[in-house]
């Protein structure tokens, strides 16, 4: 198994670390993980992208072109991803101020509205984890309890309290992510 | 079990260098290679082996601090990016000249100038052709793996200490700034067995050692350059390494080191799903080149493509080492844009297979 995965969207919308809480998960399942951020000045409110790869194998590039799954979560990257799904491969992405929405035909395409859910949870903060949640409905390929694991890796223990709600937020991606047909 | 961390490359070196017990860190900020200092300053090791971090008031402060510590005979490292890097070529002359040994760590960026901060390896004439002034060399490891910009650490200093010279770490910014998986090992000895009778450590009763890189006579400093160039040839002789993917049933060949060699691997697999032979040779170290495994490579291939971040650099080595024996050309990026693997492919089918 291997996933190739390109997350993108707005500085400071947790795209960065989407990435590296799925690039955790993969390790607490003995597998071979890449991160590899579009690095540079585009910080809060900038454009910020994110290469993840899961691999059963060595990784050999982790800069790639073409990806299985694209999570795209502004215009600019729409424009810029849409066409980077390898046939046959997934778009998530999420509504909020998206104009052009997807159109190709030959990759599932599914909508997470994850930042209204997140303000109807009253925590735009666990955007990414509805997102991700909403994801891995579609790609189970890492267990709940290793991104649980993983979170807990990633996260300074003084965050620890938030675990329960970033749980809660990743179930309820999986509830209301939709197949767009 | 072995501990596992995923850590950005910056990060890895960092701990890598602590792990291996080094003494001392002088550094100053520059990216892509901030972590490193960042990442020192809040492990704190001052705390957990007694290693000083200090953070300098430039490049050229830095390799001089690094310069007066290795006289003493400690382990220390400094680290920076290319325009930093330029800065300390002096000071790396003088360490080369006085027989210091330390490990230089340059993440390297786009250039010429301040350039980019995007990843680059348009630093490799500098780095294994001279940079700074004089018959010198520089042992150069390029990690691809950000496990080997950890383990890279510990090999470095080894090898400083082996041959008392100055050993450099050339990645760039994409190992610098991806994270992978990092099997962390124990924690080294900070005061080991190195021989530092050549170093100044307090006089004692032995005669005085004296560091310098100056010698006004010219005779004797003929006989230091003769010493020099003896090592340098031992180093050669014993340090080449190197890593093959695929050559053996190979048509064509692609030399890469870095993290251009990652993204060539990527290509090769995508060029074997199409039915192109294509192996992959990656050098590890920069210099000693490994000129014998490449002259015998060629030898069995119909063409090399080169694919380096840079307008064409290592592709000198490469031509010298394969004798221009078979077609070699060079694909590269510049200015801190990263090739992918389906450039590299179609880089090899236009200059090699169909031309």
């Amino acid at each position: 198994m291997t996933e190739e995965i390109i997350i993108a969207g707005f500085g400071g919308q947790g795209v960065l670390s989407m990435g590296k809480i799925l690039a955790y998960s993969g390790i607490m399942q003995d597998q071979e993980v890449s991160w590899f951020p579009a690095y540079g000045p585009e910080m809060r409110g900038g454009t910020a992208n994110v290469t993840v790869i899961l691999s059963d194998q060595k990784i050999s590039s982790p800069v790639l072109r073409v990806y299985d799954t694209a999570i795209i979560l502004n215009q600019q990257s729409m424009d810029k991803f849409e066409e980077s799904v390898k046939p046959g491969g997934l778009l998530v992405y999420d509504g909020n101020g998206i104009k052009n929405h997807p159109a190709r035909k030959d990759i599932t395409i599914c909508r997470v509205d994850a930042y209204a859910e997140a303000v109807k949870m009253g925590n735009t903060k666990i955007f990414n984890m509805i997102v991700l949640g909403g994801y891995l409905k579609m790609k189970p390929i890492v267990k709940l309890e290793n991104v649980m694991a993983g979170l807990k890796k990633s996260l300074p223990e003084r965050y620890h309290n938030l675990l329960p709600a970033n749980k809660e937020a990743i179930m309820k991606g999986q509830e209301v992510i939709t197949v767009v047909e | 079990m072995k501990e596992l961390r995923l850590m950005k490359g910056n990060e890895a070196i960092a701990e890598g260098a602590i792990r291996a017990g080094a003494d001392a860190y002088f550094g100053y900020p520059i990216t892509p290679q901030s972590e490193v200092m960042e990442y020192l300053m809040m492990e704190k090791p001052h705390e957990r082996t007694g290693m000083v971090i200090l953070q300098a008031e430039s490049e050229v402060a830095s390799i001089n601090m690094l310069y007066g510590a290795a006289g003493t005979g400690k382990r220390v490292m400094t680290s920076s990016s290319s325009p930093g890097i330029s800065l300390m070529q002096e000071g790396i002359s003088y360490m080369a000249g006085a027989e210091l040994p330390c490990v230089l760590v340059n993440v390297v960026r786009g250039g010429p100038g301040l350039g980019t901060i995007q990843p680059s390896q348009s630093d490799y004439f500098q780095t294994t052709k001279g940079g700074g002034h004089g018959d010198y060399r520089l042992l150069t490891l390029a990690p691809a793996y950000v496990q080997e910009m950890y383990d890279f650490a510990a090999l470095g200093f080894e090898l400083a200490f082996k041959y008392r010279t100055p050993v450099m770490i050339q990645a760039d910014g994409l190992i610098g700034q991806m994270m992978e998986k990092v099997e962390i090992g124990d924690q080294a000895a900070r005061f080991t067995e190195f021989d530092q009778s050549w170093a100044t450590t307090g006089k004692k009763g032995r005669e005085r050692n004296i560091i310098t890189s100056l010698d006004l006579d010219p005779a004797r400093q003929e006989q230091h350059n003769i010493h020099l160039q003896a090592k340098y040839a031992d180093i050669v002789k014993a340090e080449v390494r190197f890593e093959e993917i695929q050559t053996e049933d190979a048509e064509y060949l692609f030399v890469a080191y870095g993290s251009s060699a990652r993204i060539s691997q990527k290509a090769m697999q995508l060029a074997r799903a199409k039915g192109i032979k294509v192996g992959l040779f990656r050098p590890i170290t920069l210099w000693p080149f490994p000129t014998e495994q490449i002259d015998a490579i060629s030898k069995r291939v119909k063409g090399i493509l080169t694919v380096e971040q840079s307008a064409g650099q290592m592709i000198e080595d490469v031509k010298l080492a394969s004798q221009c024996r078979v077609q070699v050309e060079h694909f590269g990026r510049m200015g801190g844009m990263v090739p992918s693997p389906e450039e590299v492919l179609e880089a090899l089918e236009q200059k090699l297979i169909g031309g």
